[in-house]
């Protein structure tokens, strides 16, 4: 409601401002000539100081933007290859700001000390064959370097060697949450397709391969430190986008075809949480949380939770109308942990098992009153079923 | 053609006797007289545009205030999308969809290159008139027609459109997954499908008009600049807007009639759908194929209008004009080899990524070219601070700091972690939104004497520069910040990420500029409209420019010059030419005895 106000006393505001020009306009009535609007040298001299502030407003505002909102930015990268896109990051961002220190110095100045007046004569400067090649050259060669650093840290990111050690993990997206699969003791992951999924395998994995026995579905992701994670991402509807922003890694997840990215951990949830960087972020959200729940309390409802900081694996990428909530946490431990945590996760095969042996007692009770008919659709059913589940693995090959 | 257009001037007398008996309908509605289509394309556009912008200070509100209750939203929304005034997730996506689709192509695509480009082409390379009205009339009926039909898309029960304005598949294919890729999505793309049909339409008219309908002596070299980007997009238009046609059709084809174009391995709502074989992956490709030469398409008329203004007002040649034009080819040839840069993380081959890296990155030559010369084009000059030149610098301030972040999202490794946050939102915003828009307000400043015979209010100007400026820097030079934190585009709202809290009050502060810019629109369209009708009258040639238009009398007559079409004798930018007295001589003035060519 106060911002409503807010946008009618700024409506208001913006009428009283016409009718000033109006007065503005009127004071000029004696004076009023066919170019009564085309800028006169008093103009020139008005909006030419404006322009020289306007040029102060960017440099305080740039100054005060990264003062203020530059803690904001994410720190330090939680990858081993982070620390290479935060270099050339880092060196980009020197080169973008002195660029656009001096253009816009020079744009605004240039407007300011050539503002128009009626004796002024403008110099007749149409081309210069040397200032033309000096930025041609100069930005060609400083954007080789670039291209040059960028593509050699690309090459090195998204190409896995195939004889490395990794562990493999799947990303399963759907509409709206992520699910991860882990290869288990054979580090290779069971085959799967969408129209595979049935009951507990929600994943669509192919139990018929033999690679698919051993592996663990999982709802909360964990990772070692220190050891290269290769991600294999599916999505079971639309595109969805695995986004770590912490790791500096991000993939697409696209339904019909498996996409990867691989990275290496290098600080683990605990340790990362001790950064310096990242106690006074997390007093500073707290700060605002404990705000925001006094407001909360005295409106009837209830406190926020104090934040502790975890990684998080996001949706980038537009899936639909809950995209703005589709996320996993994400934990790094240490390798013993890791290989505790997943000692203790049970196997696909497993549940499938269980949750089939939970349902057999329950069928049995169920047949009473069952009648031919019924059991000529059931038979018919399984048929189809069974053809269904044919079709669907010749389409997968 | 040029034999045809001497036709034109015997049969002139004639002509414009006839042009007294036009219908109100002739005149105004089915006008094949190309300065009123221009004008019919920037109302058009401005009503769009105010939709569209009104659409986002709706989202930013909500950005701002996340799910609290606004009485406006549920006057606007009503009460299926904003039961209590709290605006709902799935309308929140639509809304970011149709302000993306109506900004990028009915406000800056045609309302800006239609416009302009309708207008100043035949005068400014002195043409009675477009070489098809009737063509002309067509596309911009069919523009009209796609407006409506975009327009009456966010009136369908399950909503508009919402699967982003790229509409990638599977999302925008599929009902069950979203709503909006019902009725919406299928008006979507029926009108994008009529939308592209008339920009051909223009874009063909606007390449053979310019290629033959030239008056005596002007030959390519002497055109404005503003001619060669129009004549430029014009081309990158025709060769790109057709695949975007495909890729609709190709859509079209997966939703309705069960083909797997885009489409494979689905499970969605409990059941397996039958696609097998399509890529999402495909339509990506198709999309930015125009998708990128689309946001040239959208600059490069900017870049052309602000190169006249700035050399008129600047009362200078515009510095370096055969680099220009040799950059505006350049921009263009590029344009269309750049498109994978929106999908380096897309799965597409990390191969290709690096391919798109090196073409992405040279654009910046070009660009810097550009930026360079237009800021040598204000030195030592004579600076006359109309609205439009403000508009004009403002335009190239923008220009410059949205185009350095290009540079972070062009190079495929940076682009891993600010692909689709804010940071992205501010690059595009700077760099081809604000700029272009800029590009329009300075041209709908500069021409409007010749559009409508009158002037616009300076004082009404000045303020709406100013607070534009200073509110298009407090919207997006925060949002870089946000985009930085890694809060990805497209959320409804972040609360549930108690990691993005700390960037609650910088959002807050986008939306109160957003939402004090947005208002401050008003002013412009006040102006606009009162001055068509109780503006100043308007001298033949206010800013004592030398292009032909100038050459034209006040009011519009059909056919443009009432006697003969005047010959061009020289370059369009001969402002402060030492050889004369006066500080510009039109192009239509003869070389003296012994006069030498100063520039090359």
């Amino acid at each position: 409601m106060t911002s409503l106000l807010v946008i009618i006393v700024l409506v208001l505001l913006a009428i009283a401002l016409w009718q000033l020009t109006k007065i503005f306009d009127l004071t000029q009535v004696g004076s009023t000539t066919d170019d009564s609007q085309i800028a006169s040298d008093n103009d020139n001299n008005i909006q030419g100081y404006i322009l020289f502030g306007f040029l102060a407003f960017i440099y305080i505002f740039t100054i005060y933007g990264l003062l203020k909102w530059g803690n904001l930015a994410l720190h330090t990268p939680a990858s081993e290859h982070g620390l290479l896109v935060d270099n050339l990051m880092n060196i980009t961002w020197v080169l973008i700001f002195t660029v656009q220190v001096i253009t816009q110095g020079l744009l605004y100045w240039f407007s300011f000390k050539n503002r128009g007046h009626k004796d002024r004569k403008a110099l007749f400067f149409a081309d210069s064959n040397k200032l033309e090649a000096i930025w041609s050259i100069i930005p060609s060669v400083v954007l080789a370097c670039l291209i040059l650093y960028g593509l050699y840290a690309w090459n090195n990111i998204m190409f896995v060697d195939k004889d490395e050690d990794v562990i493999e993990i799947e990303l399963y997206a759907q509409q709206f949450k992520w699910t991860a699969r882990y290869a288990g003791a054979d580090n290779t992951l069971g085959k799967a397709n969408v129209r595979l999924i049935e009951g507990v395998n929600t994943l669509g994995v192919d139990m018929s391969d033999k690679n698919s026995e051993d592996d663990i579905v999982v709802s909360e992701l964990h990772i070692p430190k220190g050891k290269k994670v290769h991600f294999k991402m599916r999505s079971q509807d639309v595109l969805h986008s695995a986004y770590f922003p912490h790791f500096r890694a991000q993939m697409n997840c696209v339904p019909g075809m498996v996409t990867e990215f691989a990275f290496v951990p290098t600080y683990t949830t605990a340790e990362y949480r001790e950064l310096p960087f990242m106690v006074e972020k997390v007093a500073k959200i707290n700060k605002l949380r404990a705000e925001k729940s006094v407001e909360l309390v005295a409106k009837g409802g209830t406190a926020l939770d104090p934040y502790t900081f975890d990684y998080l694996l996001l949706c980038n990428k537009i899936c639909g109308a809950s995209h703005y909530n589709m996320q996993m946490k994400v934990v790094v431990d240490t390798p013993e942990d890791y290989k505790k945590w997943l000692s203790e996760k049970t196997t696909l095969a497993q549940d499938i098992k269980a949750a089939a042996a939970a349902e057999k007692p329950a069928e049995g009770a169920a047949p009473t009153g069952d009648s031919t008919a019924k059991k000529v659709e059931d038979t018919v059913k399984a048929v189809v079923d069974t053809v269904k589940a044919a079709v669907a693995k010749v389409a997968m090959k | 053609m040029s034999a045809e257009a001497h036709d034109h001037d015997h049969g002139h007398d004639h002509e414009h006797e006839h042009h007294h008996k036009d219908t109100f309908i002739t005149k105004y509605i089915f006008s094949i007289d190309h300065k009123m289509i221009a004008k019919q394309y920037l109302i058009t556009g401005i009503v769009m545009g105010v939709i569209g912008i009104a659409m986002s200070l709706l989202f930013r509100m909500q950005l701002a205030w996340p799910e609290e209750s606004f009485k406006i939203f549920n006057v606007l929304l009503g009460d299926k999308f904003a039961p209590d005034g709290v605006m709902a997730n799935d309308i929140y996506l639509a809304l970011v969809t149709i302000h993306g689709t109506i900004m990028v192509f009915f406000v800056l695509t045609a309302g800006l290159s239609g416009t302009f480009s309708n207008l100043l082409i035949p005068l400014q390379i002195g043409a009675r008139d477009m070489a098809s009205g009737f063509m002309n009339m067509i596309s911009y009926w069919l523009f009209f027609l796609s407006a409506v039909v975009m327009l009456c898309s966010l009136f369908v029960e399950a909503g508009p459109a919402s699967a982003g304005w790229t509409i990638y598949p599977p999302l925008s294919a599929l009902p069950q997954a979203i709503p909006g890729s019902g009725t919406g999505m299928t008006l979507w793309l029926v009108s994008m499908a009529i939308f592209i049909a008339s920009s051909l339409m223009g874009s063909l008219n606007y390449i053979v008009t310019v290629l033959n309908l030239r008056t005596k002596g002007m030959s390519m070299t002497r055109l404005p600049l503003t001619i060669w980007t129009f004549f430029v997009t014009a081309i990158i238009g025709v060769i790109s807007f057709p695949v975007l046609l495909s890729a609709a059709l190709l859509l079209i084809f997966d939703r309705s009639f069960g083909t797997s174009f885009f489409l494979s391995d689905i499970y969605i709502a409990g059941e397996v759908l039958h696609y097998q074989g399509g890529s999402p992956v495909l339509f990506e490709h198709l999309f930015w194929f125009l998708g990128h030469p689309e946001v040239y398409i959208v600059i490069l008329p900017a870049m052309g209008l602000v190169s006249e203004i700035m050399a008129t007002n600047s009362r200078k040649p515009i510095f370096g004009y055969r680099a220009m034009i040799m950059s505006v080819l350049a921009i263009a040839f590029l344009s269309t080899i750049v498109w994978g840069h929106h999908m380096f993380i897309s799965g597409m081959n990390p191969f290709l990524g690096s391919v798109f890296t090196f073409t992405t990155l040279l654009i910046a030559i070009p660009s810097a070219v550009k930026a360079f010369n237009w800021i040598t084009t204000l030195w030592k000059g004579n600076l006359q601070f109309n609205p439009a030149m403000l508009f004009s610098i403002g335009m190239v301030s923008t220009f410059i700091t949205g185009g350095l972040t290009g540079i972070i999202l062009g190079d495929s490794t940076l682009d891993i972690n600010v692909h689709d946050t804010y940071f992205v939102i501010a690059h595009f915003h700077l760099v081809m939104g604000i700029s272009a828009l800029y590009g329009m307000f300075a041209g709908i400043y500069h021409w409007f004497p010749k559009m409508y015979g009158r002037m616009l209010n300076k004082n009404l100007g000045y303020i709406h520069f100013w607070i534009t400026a200073v509110c298009a820097y407090g919207v997006f030079f925060p949002m870089h910040f946000i985009g930085l934190a890694g809060l990805p585009r497209r959320y409804y709202t972040n609360t549930n990420f108690p990691l993005f809290d700390d960037l609650q009050n910088v959002n807050v502060l986008i939306t109160t500029f957003a939402l004090v810019g947005g208002a401050f629109q008003l002013v412009f369209l006040y102006n606009f409209f009162v001055s068509i009708f109780y503006g100043k009258k308007a001298v033949q040639n206010p800013w004592r420019s030398t292009t032909l238009e100038w050459t034209t009398p006040v009011e519009h007559i059909h056919g443009n010059w009432p006697g003969e079409i005047p010959h061009v004798y020289r370059w369009p930018y001969d402002y402060s030419n030492p050889n004369h007295d006066v500080d510009f001589v039109p192009q239509n003035v003869p070389m003296k005895e012994g006069e030498q060519v100063l520039h090359h």
